[in-house]
């Protein structure tokens, strides 16, 4: 690791301040900020720490709407008493997200801001039609995730919290990268107020995406035999040593029906 | 057996220090003064260095040294070599390409070392080594062994033309013919063994310490042959004479055979050490262990099993191209020829075998001997192509294996090995009955109802361990004797040092090598200490690998304790007025045998160092050397059998159960050989279903660490049934055979016939990696 100013922002505000100094960047978590440092693959002058930020802590439940605080761990979401009745898929999801040294230090905001095309919180924003908070706007999740490792983030700019309407049914499912245990492919299917949505991480091209075939076959009827037969092109899905684009729609079209059988129990 | 001595569950003595974090590593080591280096690597496959500009890398804070090849030419360092000559058929020696432990002209592998840079701290070291600047000129690269044989490959090295660096048989290609083509059948297979790192949980590190006065060099490192180092450096790299070269290996995490060999890392930083006048220490990150540490396996292969209209094999042809990787790694001829070729026979009775082995220059990370070194190759291939011959010829694999069963012994194989013990339908009796393996359709059936594929595979391996007589092994080529040394010193109050020239890094030696003195003497297993891993202090040893320890340097204690057991009788026979004949060791005390007339095993050492009461002529003390040379190899062996259930949805392979019954010959302590069973059955799942070194075209690691390249974990792997019906080996006094390597040798091929089997197919790649088995259901559905 190169040597690296270390802050540690008191408040919103504050961060706004520092992180204006040299190439700064915002730590909320580190979970893969601080592992690139290390293998020196990143190097900021400067690190802004938001992870003690008492504003940016906790979830909220207030009859169906759902708030998350940006610096809320994996394993605070995951074990949120409120959420887990609010909606439990997505506390389910933030307990299967890397182990639990991982889930005691990374963050919603750090994941969605660093958009990491096999993290498990842009496929659950997205199906979840939430709304990223950030100090200077408000922004949809569809419009949030811009592609690998992108977002509508500008500079300087600070997630503070998220938030969506909870659905009345969801449920995540992914399978697992052998290796690094990331998603090859995550699907977390929701059906609200506002239809069915269907959303797949790990496998696309450019990220996190919706799946209009899955979509389609479950606005018709929202149950796991909806699926039999739906196919998924292979088209701008990624292809890497670990999985082919073949393989992978395959594994969205599975995953999308295991979900959808979760999610009605 | 005590209930310390052998055959005893002891816990392991060495466990505490480990479990409690503090174990002393090569890195936990520090020395006054001590600076610490990086090394600058090739980013390229395969490139010509055309200038190596080091001003400004000197010019950072804290940097005390930056060296280059060309700098440890001048002083005469040596290059790297290969111990093992190996002749191709037509009489010529094998083309060894020159390995400069820094690369002066051209670099052959990504992570090939070019500059040392020695700083104050590690950090200071790194940002130099980013500072140094190296001109290249990129050249083509080769991974595959297969093309690199090709015509218009990429060329390595100017003495291997083509590539090749040797072409070499084994065996009677005309009667093998013979047998294929008057053969009632005969199986075909290609079988491709995966490239594996070895993944040591401790990285390779070096210390090297100069020190000016006394002219004398001090090397910490993680070695499993301390004293190899010390002669290699020696002999041929010119860092100093053995008097002058002191190599300590302490704890040292893992080996599995990367920590064999001698590296260019340990050679630089003893010379870098005399350089700047500083001890040097590097510890190499998990990147440059997925880079740079000797790398196993990655042979390519094709076989023909011929039968008689009995099922009876006739004979057997093979022909392997294996990779060597960008140099010749110190073992590395060895492993593809005389520890893979010579087991071909495996344990069946086969009249003809003839084996043709070529080894290939590419540009990847040298390859060289890793947990089972060959044998697991050779198992590989036989026990595959078992299991579709038995497919083929529409008989059970049991019945087929039994059928072709070695009876009798001793047996001498068409490939050198002569088998001197064993029982293999013991062991597939026993393999069968725990797995329930008639009962395996019901479950298939069951399997199938809740929509997945179950199947189930089995693998008879044979090895060789107890690695080797010092005549043969020199006859074959070896550079040097594998024989093994051990002394006993018995402290003037009666408690034991022994010390070894074997290595445990991980083998709990210090244990076992107890139990045996506990036996022996009665001595509690506190009271002997067990010392290793130190060229000042034990005298000369070969070090740990091919499950020799047990088989070899345990053999050389036995010796050393004969030896003190006679003293020792003499001098009590002395002091109790009796025959020394009658003299027999119980409970701790020398006895008059059917008397109670005793001495107590301290009061007998006392007496041996005062020297007030010694019998005439005696010399005062009590120690003893012994060296033992095995007179054969040894021949454990073992009936694995795998069953798996397949999610054909996803490619998922769930392994339900997994059984081993082995052939260890007489066992220590069976807690440890347990453990050893379980790792390495964990090491071999890792192969079938897991790990594989990927290179990219252009000669990219793109499996460089833990995010691509995949280690067992505890969720992959089932709870594992093992079990011991042991033939005790013949040619060593304590009839061990050895078990470091039987796990990782016997379970691939059960993995991958279970599912093969359950998949209904004739072959899978390995790893079988959910993508891999997806493909391979969506291929076979389709036809």
């Amino acid at each position: 690791m190169y040597s690296v100013n270390y802050h540690r922002a008191t408040s919103v505000a504050d961060a706004a301040k520092l992180v204006k100094s040299g190439d700064a960047k915002l730590l909320s978590g580190g979970m893969t900020l601080i592992p690139a440092m290390k293998t020196r693959l990143a190097a900021p002058s400067d690190l802004v720490d938001l992870s003690r930020i008492k504003e940016l802590q906790g979830v909220k439940v207030s009859g169906k709407t759902v708030t998350i605080g940006a610096a809320t761990t994996h394993y605070d979401v995951a074990n949120d008493e409120k959420l887990k009745k609010a909606c439990p898929a997505l506390a389910h999801m933030a307990s299967l997200i890397g182990d639990p040294a991982v889930r005691h230090r990374g963050t919603i905001g750090g994941s969605i801001a660093n958009n990491d095309p096999a993290a498990d919180y842009p496929a659950a924003l997205l199906a979840l039609g939430a709304t990223i908070v950030t100090n200077k706007r408000e922004i949809g999740a569809d419009k949030f995730f811009k592609g690998l490792f992108e977002t509508a983030l500008k500079d300087g700019e600070i997630i503070t919290a998220v938030s969506f309407s909870a659905p009345a049914k969801a449920a995540y499912e992914k399978f697992r990268n052998p290796a690094s245990r990331y998603a090859i492919v995550g699907v977390f299917v929701a059906k609200g107020k506002d239809g069915v949505s269907v959303a797949v991480t790990g496998a696309g091209d450019d990220g996190v995406f919706r799946s209009k075939e899955i979509e389609a076959a479950l606005v018709k009827n929202f149950a796991a035999s909806a699926l039999d037969g739906v196919k998924v092109p292979a088209k701008n899905l990624m292809t890497d040593i670990h999985a082919s684009a073949e393989y992978r729609a395959n594994l969205i079209a599975v995953m999308a029906k295991r979900a959808v059988a979760a999610a009605n129990v | 057996m005590g209930i310390e001595g052998v055959g005893a569950r002891v816990a392991r003595k060495e466990d505490k220090r480990f479990i409690t974090g503090a174990g002393r590593y090569v890195d936990d080591m520090v020395v006054p003064g001590m600076k610490h280096a990086a090394f600058v690597r090739s980013p390229h496959a395969h490139a010509q260095i055309k200038k190596i500009d080091v001003k400004k890398a000197q010019a950072m804070p804290g940097v005390i040294g930056v060296l280059t090849g060309k700098e440890l030419k001048a002083d005469g360092i040596g290059n790297l070599i290969c111990g093992w000559m190996i002749h191709s058929k037509d009489g010529s020696p094998m083309k060894m390409g020159a390995w400069s432990p820094l690369a002066v002209d051209k670099v052959r592998y990504v992570g090939d070392a070019v500059v040392i840079v020695v700083a104050e701290t590690k950090g200071q070291a790194r940002d130099a080594a980013e500072a140094v600047e190296i001109t290249y000129k990129e050249l083509k690269a080769v991974v595959d062994a297969t093309k690199a044989l090709e015509k218009g490959a990429p060329q390595l090295h100017p003495e291997a033309e083509s590539n090749l660096i040797f072409d070499w048989e084994i065996g009677d290609a005309k009667a093998t013919d013979a047998a294929i083509k008057a053969a009632a059948h005969v199986t075909r297979m290609k079988i491709v063994n995966n490239r594996l790192v070895p993944n040591a949980m401790e990285p390779r590190a070096a210390l090297g310490h100069y020190d000016k006065a006394e002219d004398h060099y001090t090397c910490w490192t993680t070695s499993q042959n301390p004293h190899v180092a010390r002669l290699v450096m020696s002999a041929f790299y010119n860092i100093a004479p053995e008097n002058k070269l002191r190599v300590i290996a302490p704890d040292v995490g893992g080996g599995f055979g990367s920590k064999i060999y001698i590296y260019p890392e340990e050679i630089v930083c003893l010379w870098a050490s005399k350089k700047t006048g500083v001890p040097v220490k590097w510890v190499a990150d998990r990147t440059e262990s997925f880079l740079s540490d000797a790398h196993g396996r990655d042979h390519v292969s094709t076989v023909e099993m011929a039968f008689d209209k009995n099922n009876r094999i006739t004979g057997l042809k093979v022909d392997t191209i294996a990779n060597l990787g960008a140099y010749m790694s110190l073992f590395s001829s060895c492993v593809p020829t005389y520890l893979y070729a010579t087991l071909l026979s495996g344990q069946y009775d086969i009249p003809a075998i003839h084996a043709n082995v070529r080894t290939v220059y590419t540009n990847t990370a040298p390859v060289d001997a890793y947990r089972g070194a060959g044998r697991p190759e050779a198992t590989y291939l036989l026990e595959r192509t078992m299991e579709a011959a038995a497919r083929e010829l529409g008989v059970s694999p049991a019945e087929l294996r039994r059928t072709n069963f070695i009876t009798s012994f001793p047996h001498q194989t068409p490939v050198i090995m002569n088998y001197d013990a064993g029982d293999y339908a013991a062991s597939l009796d026993a393999a069968t009955k725990a797995s329930d393996y008639a009962g395996f359709a019901k479950r298939k059936a069951a399997a199938a109802k809740k929509g997945l594929l179950r199947g189930i595979g089995m693998s008879c391996y044979i090895e060789a361990c107890g690695i080797a007589p010092s005549a043969a092994v020199g006859s074959l080529g070896a550079g040097v004797g594998l024989w093994e040394s051990a002394e006993v010193r018995v402290n003037a109050v009666g408690t034991i040092e022994v010390l070894t020239g074997s290595h445990s890094h991980g083998q709990g030696h210090e244990t076992t090598f107890a139990q045996l003195v506990n036996e022996r003497f009665g001595v509690p297993i506190d009271s002997v200490s067990i010392v290793h891993g130190d060229t000042d202090k034990v005298q000369m040893g070969m070090g740990t690998y091919g499950s020799r320890s047990g088989a070899v340097g345990m053999s050389a204690i036995v010796k050393a304790l004969d030896k003190v057991e006679a003293k020792a009788k003499k001098i009590a026979a002395h002091l109790l007025e009796a025959d020394e004949g009658d003299i027999v060791i119980e409970n701790g005390a020398l006895k008059v045998a059917g008397t109670d007339k005793n001495i107590p095993w301290f009061q007998m050492a006392l007496a041996a160092y005062t020297a007030h009461n010694l019998p005439g002529g005696m010399e005062p003390g009590l120690k003893e050397t012994a060296f033992y040379d095995p007179s054969n190899f040894t021949f454990p062996a073992g009936c694995y059998i795998c069953e798996v259930e397949i999610d054909p949805e996803t490619g998922t392979t769930e392994i339900v159960q997994f059984v081993a019954a082995d052939d260890f010959g007489n066992i220590i302590n069976p807690m440890i050989v347990e453990g050893q069973v379980h790792g390495g059955i964990a090491q071999g799942i890792g192969q079938a279903l897991l790990e594989g070194a990927h290179y990219d075209a252009s000669g990219q690691l793109l499996t460089a660490s833990y995010m691509d390249y995949t280690m067992p974990r505890a969720d992959d792997l089932p709870s594992f049934k093992v079990s011991t019906s042991n033939t005790p080996c013949p040619s060593n006094p304590l009839g061990i055979k050895g078990c470091g390597e039987a796990g990782a040798i016997g379970s691939p091929p059960a993995v991958i016939n279970a599912i093969t089997d359950a998949i209904g197919i004739t072959d899978i790649a390995m790893p079988a990696s959910p993508s891999t088995v997806w493909a391979a259901i969506r291929a076979a559905t389709k036809h």
